[in-house]
């Protein structure tokens, strides 16, 4: 049976990488999602511009408009003059975020009393400008507290806030595991769905129908490739993560592959049914972009899945992508071992039988 | 394709009324330019929600004392927290590893007795989720305002000063509940656009130099303006049909305010539509061929339409040589006008500058196709 099967996956194999179209389909996003996106698909804020007006001619506000000058996380300041040209700064989106200081700032802090200061982040871009107020927050709090310090009554209690996993925040930590999960998933996808179509496409399909194989036996076949496309263009992302962009990884090797060959298996029975579906290579490839559009966006990695409305995170329930994801993120970044994989595993093998089983349903109703 | 015969209205709308029958008949088109748009909609609007609305959380108290018997019960009065007690740290520990919450806060045996005791400062540990690192600095964020507005309380209870004499307080503009929704779905129209533009566009062009009915339509006496004008103008209406059915879901499903025009609407997304529509067109024609057409448009004008846009990803966040790449994006403008549209109203500046940008990528690329054209056909 193994001697009937691989002339067949090497087949497969020849035919995935000889065309062009399908070769460039399987080499270039691994290149391009590689090198642009840990750079750009980031919700950190860096460079962002703060917009200061200082209307309080005392020695406090001076101070800490000095302090908030000397950060790293506003390379850009725009000292404004009225407040006019704070709401243009705002409106015109020269600033992400503005801090007024009123006049009475000074005074009130002399007086003993809090002194206010107003922040105006940018409402239009509501993510950024909140993280940056955040920096702000804590450039104003930590002069606060030093001030209060040198008055003799320093504070009765403060947040000391520590990120495990990830203590500098570093968004590239979160990127290239996804990163892994959803290079797979264009290569195992692609792969298998463009299988049965091209065969249908050049009229070969027949000719293997007539050959000794089965139809399960021929549905292997086109899984195989698949798989081996699949867990190569990971391990090439693993990699680079590692080696390029120096991501820790703390877990077991062989506990993502585990997972990454379920996974697959999953994808490929997702790409056999569209591939049975559809008549053309391109449809193909429409199907595959039908299915992965939403597949990502629901999966957890550009927004969290606890975030979304209910019957949104049953579908997500649903989405192999969005376990596979936890799994390589919590290999990665926190050495999750098979105790902890396992709650996401086991949805994974039970989608991964739903979607094999449908893809081998429809495989057959195409052959009768 | 005759370069002698007259101009005809007649010729147009035949033309027209061809592409049309075309986008109906094949499912693929249908796919794409009814069934993605609407699924796309409600996954932007629904499904990417960037606010942490309710996060879960983990608390240990291990001070018997009243003072941290009133914070954890602040703690578990917030409407941003969802309160899990743990009775130990490795249940904290084991919780927070395996995601079950995103932060948690310890209150060490000592922290009534250290606040009470003047000069001292009580630590209040706190550690969040680092592997989801934009869930980590709302969490580490609300986490201290609830302290905050807790020691303020506190000291105003018992008549002291102010523990930390200086106030932060945030008025954000144009969306006051900093709700990520408001500025997603705006900008998802903009990925509507260039997938009903660019992609659809690509491929039922492509289909007809496939399929040798291109060649067809030339022996007849079609004039390269009609020609181009048939090729544009259905997928021009389709495009303002799913703007205009985008924008009604933006308003009355999303309540994502519009209080901009909406004569600029169209002016903007016309404008839009003429470059990808324009990038589609010349994709199929340099292609001839239906999967390359699909691909490179992908490539070309979904991909850095989602990434390099700032429709999710701050594009000053990214690094210089990234930064300078966005320049080139047409779709980096639509969005800007978007949100500026439909969140400010109307700020002349940006606008000034999103349309000619814009105007100059729809000349380019319905320019440098319109030449294609020519030198294929003539």
């Amino acid at each position: 049976m193994l001697r009937r099967l691989l002339p067949l996956i090497v087949k497969e194999l020849q035919l995935a990488f000889r065309e062009p179209h399908t070769r460039r389909l399987l080499i270039l996003p691994v290149l391009l999602e590689l090198a642009l996106f840990p750079f750009a698909a980031t919700l950190e804020v860096r460079n962002a511009t703060l917009a200061i007006l200082n209307q309080d001619q005392g020695a406090a506000s001076t101070e800490l408009v000095q302090r908030l000058a000397a950060t790293q996380a506003f390379p850009h300041r725009l000292l404004v003059t009225d407040e006019g040209e704070l709401r243009r700064a705002i409106d015109e989106q020269r600033a992400l975020l503005g801090l007024w200081i009123p006049e009475d700032f000074s005074r009130e802090l002399a007086a003993g009393r809090t002194a206010q200061v107003l922040a105006i982040p940018d409402g239009r871009r509501s993510n950024s400008a909140q993280i940056a107020l955040s920096y702000a927050q804590s450039i104003v709090q930590g002069y606060a507290v030093e001030l209060a310090r040198a008055a003799g009554r320093p504070p009765p209690s403060e947040v000391v806030v520590r990120n495990w996993f990830n203590p500098n925040l570093n968004y590239r930590w979160f990127m290239l595991p996804s990163l892994v999960a959803i290079i797979t998933t264009i290569g195992t996808l692609i792969v298998t769905a463009m299988s049965v179509a091209r065969e249908r496409e050049q009229g070969t399909f027949e000719q293997l129908l007539v050959s000794p194989l089965t139809p399960g036996l021929i549905m292997v076949g086109k899984m195989v490739p698949a798989l081996l496309v699949g867990l190569g263009q990971a391990t090439i992302v693993v990699l680079a993560a590692v080696f390029l962009y120096r991501v820790p990884f703390h877990g077991s090797v062989a506990l993502l592959y585990l997972s990454l060959l379920c996974y697959a298996l999953a994808l490929s029975g997702i790409g056999l049914f569209i591939s049975s579906l559809v008549e053309t290579q391109q449809q193909a490839f429409l199907g595959v972009f039908t299915f992965m559009v939403p597949a990502v966006m629901l999966s957890g990695f550009v927004a969290p899945v606890e975030n979304m409305p209910l019957l949104l995170q049953g579908v997500s329930w649903v989405d192999p992508l969005s376990h596979f994801i936890v799994i390589v993120k919590g290999i990665f970044l926190k050495g999750f071992g098979f105790g902890l994989i396992w709650p996401n595993l086991w949805p994974l093998l039970l989608i991964a039988l739903a979607t094999m089983s449908l893809g081998y349903w429809m495989f057959r109703r195409r052959i009768a | 394709m005759s370069a002698h015969a007259p101009h005809s209205l007649r010729r147009l709308l035949a033309l027209c009324r061809k592409e049309s029958y075309q986008i109906v008949r094949d499912p693929s088109s249908i796919v794409i330019a009814f069934v993605l748009p609407v699924v796309l909609l409600f996954i932007f609007g629904y499904g990417i929600n960037l606010d942490s609305a309710r996060v879960r959380v983990g608390l240990l108290n291990e001070d018997s004392g009243p003072d941290a018997a009133a914070f954890a019960a602040t703690l578990a009065g917030s409407p941003y927290f969802e309160l899990h007690r743990a009775a130990s740290r490795a249940e904290l520990a084991q919780w927070l590893t395996a995601g079950a919450i995103r932060g948690f806060v310890v209150l060490q045996p000592d922290f009534g007795a250290r606040l009470a005791r003047p000069g001292e400062t009580a630590p209040l540990e706190v550690v969040t989720d680092g592997s989801e690192p934009n869930t980590a600095i709302f969490v580490g964020g609300y986490l201290q305002g609830a302290w905050q507005s807790w020691a303020q309380q506190r000291a105003l209870d018992r008549r002291l000063p102010a523990d930390v004499p200086i106030e932060i307080v945030a008025r954000y503009w144009f969306n006051p509940a900093a709700l990520s929704r408001n500025f997603i779905v705006p900008g998802s129209i903009a990925i509507i656009m260039t997938i009903i533009g660019a992609l659809l566009t690509s491929l039922v062009v492509a289909r007809e130099w496939e399929r040798g009915t291109m060649e067809a339509l030339l022996s007849t006496p079609v004039r390269r303006a009609e020609f181009l004008l048939s090729k544009i103008l259905p997928y021009y209406v389709l495009g303002i049909v799913s703007m205009l059915m985008c924008l009604a879901v933006a308003v009355w499903v999303f309540d994502v305010p519009f209080r901009g025009s909406l004569a600029l609407l169209l002016l903007y997304t016309s404008l839009f539509l003429g470059s990808s529509l324009g990038l589609g067109l010349l994709l199929s024609t340099v292609t001839r061929n239906q999967f390359n057409a699909a691909q490179s448009a992908l490539q070309a004008a979904f991909l850095p339409a989602t990434i390099l846009s700032g429709f999710i990803f701050e594009i000053a966040s990214m690094p210089a040589p990234v930064r300078a790449a966005t320049y080139l994006i047409p779709a980096r403008y639509f969005i800007s006008a978007l949100q500026t549209l439909f969140q400010a109203g109307f700020v002349g500046h940006i606008l000034l500058e999103d349309l000619l940008f814009l105007i100059a990528s729809a000349a380019f690329f319905l320019g440098l196709t319109a030449l294609k054209t020519r030198r294929r056909l003539d």
